[in-house]
């Protein structure tokens, strides 16, 4: 992609939960599918994780006047500018890319763990198996290649859409406009701007497990404003994650994580 | 498609009934969210809200199977409310027209019913002819027995008080849907219907379309841009498979399969070659020699003489009466009458109805042939779940078939256009073509019969079956341009006085110049043109130009027929040949000749009364016949019962189910009726995420995370009622078997309200068998009945009686 800042829209007015994205992404990004079971809802598999950086949670949802919505919100990396995430990674595994979005280098993660406590949309996950954590990075080596990630490629009814900052703002701007009631753009008004902004056709606080008002934590900001700088004086990666997380959590084990050990199955 | 997916964008109104688009054809359906976002509305009917009503205007739900009730009540809406579109109705379709004074509807019978044969004789079911044998016409509508006051009268029982009850829709949304579909009977508005298996799979299915033609003709809305009835069709190449005879009833090119009275050409030809005598009624089907003779000369080629009448008699014939579909096959099968089996990239034992009926069926086979991608639960029944294979004596083989990114050949979709597709990819180990697969069988078999002889084997050893390249593989240039059809001897053509030479072994241009007397080949008469006379190939055709602004892409791919965008597209313009929406301007008569699409037919309008035609030239009468007495059931749609279902007496009639469907008998058929142990109705269908029997979805770790196993629908209500908890396991029972599945409880089935009682509807998909994966549930069709609509045998795997348990 050929501009300085990228802007995706997710336009949920026009997803049809197909979820071609979703298929997408791991196709590209060479991610298993694994076993799941039916929990009684087409979202599957139930939540993000460590080998699914992208999902449609589907949601059923009456509103106050008495008419029923089936609600469809592809969820994944908001990709922040000011990412909790990246100010709290201590081995600079996370780190944001000329286009303002957040890349990671996997072979830095030191898998502390530390990015997933931080952020406010409960993005990054996990692998127990390879003691790395892993995320959508809207598929960088697709962009650096002058190519749209493979969700929005994927996409057939141009709920995606990816480009320059102004010009899709401008864009999302028009079409929640032109939506009216309580349609709005989410993204834009806090952790300095997203790089992934939805088009809301609801309130935002209707939406399952979509914050209101995201932030960064207060311990995040000082780590990374005050400590962070004195920390790294003092030498590598594993000294500073243990600093870290005794500054944020104190000296406890982080919390175990709940996936990673399963197999896949056919294709992949 | 009378129309294209592209043309979807032009609609003012969409009406998506008996069709879930959104999820099982998600690209497609950006071109009805482009209609939408210019302003359109796009209306739901669907028993349950799925991700099409979600981005849709708005959902109306409706008792399954009872469509022909609900659209009876929009032609009662019309008429009553003057809505329809006059000058089109009088001028385009047979509204005018005088039903025979023997003609009678009376308590859910039509004249001429044989109840032991459960047929109509169809001798009342005629249209009164002058003198000089052309429809008399009553212009001003008014005479008591035209057509359109037959309609009229035949509607009126469909108030809306009683639709409401029959369907369970509310009188509010009734009348929603009636006012907003039936404002697009104005020449400045279009208004198109998309369904799919949603209205085919019905004992009333053929006439639930039928029931959208009549008011698709009321409106004016044939033959136009942004109208039409659109058939989504689901397998990438289905609409091809149907165009090359899929189904037992036809030939290619929906010629007609003789049947054994019909013991010469002469009498089959007469049989199946309209005559009228109307002079401005094109008749365009008074051709049919001409594709039906070149057929027989693809099929045989120097063998097909005049003398032995090109072949007709090595055509094999089906008995009179007797239907030969899926559900046939399995009964015949069952009772052991059917020895062998060929199953090609199918999963019968997953997909067809009554699959407990299926497999047991399947245990008297001596032999069965799969040829498939994948293994799947029909290859492996020997083997299935209660099958003890050392009592199996079937002798089984799977041969592996490439995929359809394996291999080069054309592709049609739902619109008609055929496509052409290039080889993505060379296929693993032995696989090839199943195309190739059957051209090697049938070499070895004319081999054993040049050699041995036996029963018709003339049909056998004469076959042109010239297709296999030097190195042995099949030759898809060759099978395609034998399908387009070619001259075989040096040909003069005269096309408005321009004198064309095409030489022996020309492909034909167009069906126009096929010929009765054995000088023509071509394999599908509709496919012809799909190649130039220069051997051009236009599936090949990649142009995006756009000449009336309107999406007909005329240069992408072939059309057919004759590359024609939208079918009846003369109905779009009045008798002068003008525009009726000049805003939308498909075609226009300019004095000499017509401008945009590929017109109908050359003619002018039917204003030239000299050499004018009507413009629904397939037509024996030259225009759309809101009285339609090709159908089995009746000229009018009348609403049926399911051979399942709540009720015990249909609310409309004496007659409770369609009165032409076939019961099947065997001690396997077994149905339940307004029965109290089955007292849910359930319906059937498939997922996004996973492609009908899931016979080649579930093998693939992305699909399969995302819907991993068997599921039943169940309503907030109903689950509330019997203790069922989102996610628990439950069974779901109807009187032929069960299946074991977890339930999904959701506000998006609501009870209906029916004849005053409250009535629950489930649903299933029917994607998921025992094979693979081993704890994803299996066949749905263990639930499903041996029964089909009347005309087509299409399965009725949308609505039958249920009970939901706790597992």
């Amino acid at each position: 992609m050929n501009t300085s800042e990228l802007i995706k829209v997710i336009d949920t007015t026009r997803c049809t939960a197909c979820r071609g994205c979703q298929v997408a992404c791991k196709q590209w990004n060479e991610l298993p599918g694994l076993r799941t079971k039916n929990w009684g809802s087409y979202q599957n598999p139930p939540d993000l994780e460590w080998n699914t950086w992208t999902l449609i949670r589907f949601q059923e949802y009456v509103n106050d006047k008495g008419t029923f919505k089936w609600m469809f919100r592809k969820d994944g990396c908001m990709h922040c500018t000011d990412a909790a995430c990246v100010k709290v990674c201590p081995s600079g595994a996370l780190y944001h890319t000329e286009y303002g979005t957040v890349g990671i280098k996997k072979n830095l993660c030191i898998g502390c763990k530390e990015c997933i406590a931080a952020c406010p949309f409960e993005v990054p996950r996990y692998n127990r198996a390879t003691d790395k954590v892993s995320k959508c990075d809207l598929c960088l080596t697709r962009l650096q290649s002058n190519q749209q990630p493979a969700c929005v490629k994927s996409c057939p009814t141009g709920a995606l859409s990816i480009g320059g900052k102004d010009k899709m703002m401008k864009a999302a701007y028009d079409r929640v406009k032109e939506l009216g009631g309580d349609a709005s753009v989410y993204g834009d008004k806090f952790v300095g701007g997203t790089h992934v902004v939805y088009i809301l056709s609801e309130k935002p606080e209707v939406y399952d497990k979509l914050p209101k008002s995201p932030s960064i934590p207060l311990s995040v900001i000082a780590w990374k404003d005050w400590l962070k700088p004195l920390s790294l004086i003092a030498g590598g990666g594993v000294v500073v994650g243990s600093l870290l997380h005794y500054i944020l959590h104190g000296p406890k084990r982080p919390d175990e994580d709940v996936s990673g050990d399963k197999h896949a199955e056919g294709g992949k | 498609m009378t129309n294209h997916y592209c043309d979807l964008k032009n609609a003012d109104v969409i009406l998506i009934m008996g069709s879930n688009a959104a999820e099982h054809h998600p690209i497609a359906f950006k071109w009805i969210l482009r209609a939408k976002e210019k302003g359109a509305t796009i209306i739901h009917v669907d028993p349950r809200y799925t991700r099409t009503s979600a981005r849709c205007d708005f959902h109306v739900p409706l008792r399954s199977g009872t469509d022909i009730a609900f659209l009876g009540g929009m032609i009662h809406y019309i008429l009553t409310h003057r809505k329809y579109f006059k000058d089109y109705v009088v001028n385009y379709t047979n509204a005018s027209f005088i039903v025979s004074k023997d003609f009678y509807f009376k308590d859910g019978l039509f004249s001429g019913y044989d109840q032991a044969k459960r047929k109509y004789s169809k001798d009342t079911w005629v249209l009164e002819k002058d003198g000089k044998g052309i429809p008399k016409r009553d212009m001003t509508l008014t005479n008591p027995r035209s057509v359109f006051q037959m309609l009229k009268k035949h509607y009126s029982r469909y108030t809306l008080d009683k639709v409401s009850s029959i369907t369970g829709v509310s009188k509010e949304n009734l009348l929603k849907v009636y006012e907003i579909y039936a404002s697009t009977g104005v020449p400045g508005k279009a208004g198109t219907e998309c369904y799919a298996l949603g209205w085919t799979h019905h004992t009333t299915g053929s006439q639930n379309i039928r029931s959208m033609s009549i008011i698709q003709l009321l409106l004016g809305n044939m033959g136009i841009a942004g109208g039409g009835i659109n058939a989504l069709r689901g397998e990438p190449n289905v609409q091809g498979s149907t165009d090359h005879c899929i189904l037992y009833g036809n030939l290619p090119g929906y010629l007609k399969m003789p049947v054994a009275s019909l013991d010469t050409l002469e009498k089959y030809l007469h049989k199946c070659t309209p005559v009228s005598k109307d002079p401005q009624s094109a008749n365009y089907y008074s051709n049919y020699p001409k594709f039906f003779v070149s057929f027989l000369k693809s099929m045989w080629d120097n063998k097909a003489t005049k003398e032995n009448e090109f072949g007709y008699n090595w055509l094999p014939k089906l008995d009179d009466g007797k239907a030969y579909s899926t559900m046939h096959m399995f009964d015949a099968m069952y009772a052991g009458k059917v020895k062998g089996y060929f199953c090609v990239g199918a999963d019968t034992a997953v997909s067809t109805p009554n699959s407990n009926k299926v497999r047991k069926a399947m245990e008297n086979l001596d032999w069965l042939v799969g040829e498939n991608i994948f293994n799947n639960e029909t290859y492996e029944f020997w083997r299935g779940p209660g099958v003890d294979p050392k009592k199996i004596k079937t002798e089984c083989f799977l041969l592996p078939a490439s995929a359809s990114m394996e291999k080069e050949g054309s592709q049609s979709n739902s619109g008609r256009w055929v496509q052409w597709k290039y080889k993505a990819a060379e296929a693993p180990g032995d696989a090839i073509p199943v195309g190739e697969i059957e051209i090697k069988i049938m070499a070895a078999i004319k081999k054993l019969y040049e050699k041995e002889g036996g029963p018709n084997a003339k049909a056998i050893v004469n076959l042109k079956w010239d297709y296999l390249d030097s190195k042995g593989r099949m030759n898809v240039l060759k099978i395609s341009k034998q399908i387009n059809g070619h001259f075989l001897k040096d040909t003069v053509v005269d096309e408005k006085g321009v004198k064309t030479l095409y030489k022996k072994g020309q492909t034909v241009p167009t069906f126009g110049m096929l010929k009765a007397d054995g000088s023509t080949s071509g394999g599908n008469w509709i496919m012809a043109g799909s190649f130039g006379a220069n051997g051009e190939n236009k599936m090949m055709k990649r142009g995006k130009d756009d000449p009336t602004g309107l999406g007909l892409y005329p240069n992408w791919s072939f059309a057919w027929p004759v590359n024609r965008r939208i079918i009846y597209n003369r109905a779009s313009c009045d008798i002068n040949g003008k525009p009726y929406n000049p805003k939308r301007k498909l075609l226009e008569w300019t004095g000499d000749k017509w401008v945009g699409d590929v017109p109908d037919g050359p003619w002018p309008p039917m204003a030239d009364k000299a050499k004018g035609k009507y413009p629904f030239i397939m037509k024996q009468d030259g225009v759309g016949s809101l009285f339609g007495p090709g159908m089995v059931e009746g000229p009018f749609p009348e609403h049926y019962e399911p051979l399942e279902g709540p009720l015990t007496k249909n609310p409309l009639s004496g007659q409770l189910i369609n009165p032409t469907i076939e019961i099947f008998k065997s001690d396997m058929d077994k149905t339940a009726n307004a029965d109290a142990k089955f007292p849910y109705v359930c319906t059937t269908y498939s997922c996004t995420e996973h492609w009908c029997s899931g016979a080649l979805t579930r093998w693939q770790a992305w699909l399969l995370e995302m819907q991993p196993e068997l599921y039943v629908e169940i309503g907030e209500k109903l689950a509330q009622e019997k203790g069922i908890k989102n996610g628990s396991r439950v069974k779901v029972h109807s009187i032929r078997g069960q299946v074991e599945c977890v339930a999904m409880v959701t506000k998006r089935f609501q009870p209906f309200t029916v004849e005053g009682k409250t009535v629950h509807q489930v649903g299933l998909p029917f994607n998921y068998g025992w094979l693979f994966p081993k704890d994803g549930g299996d066949s749905t069709n263990f639930l499903t009945p041996t029964v089909g609509d009347a005309n087509t045998f299409c399965p009725e795997y949308k609505a039958f009686m249920v009970n939901v348990v706790k597992a």
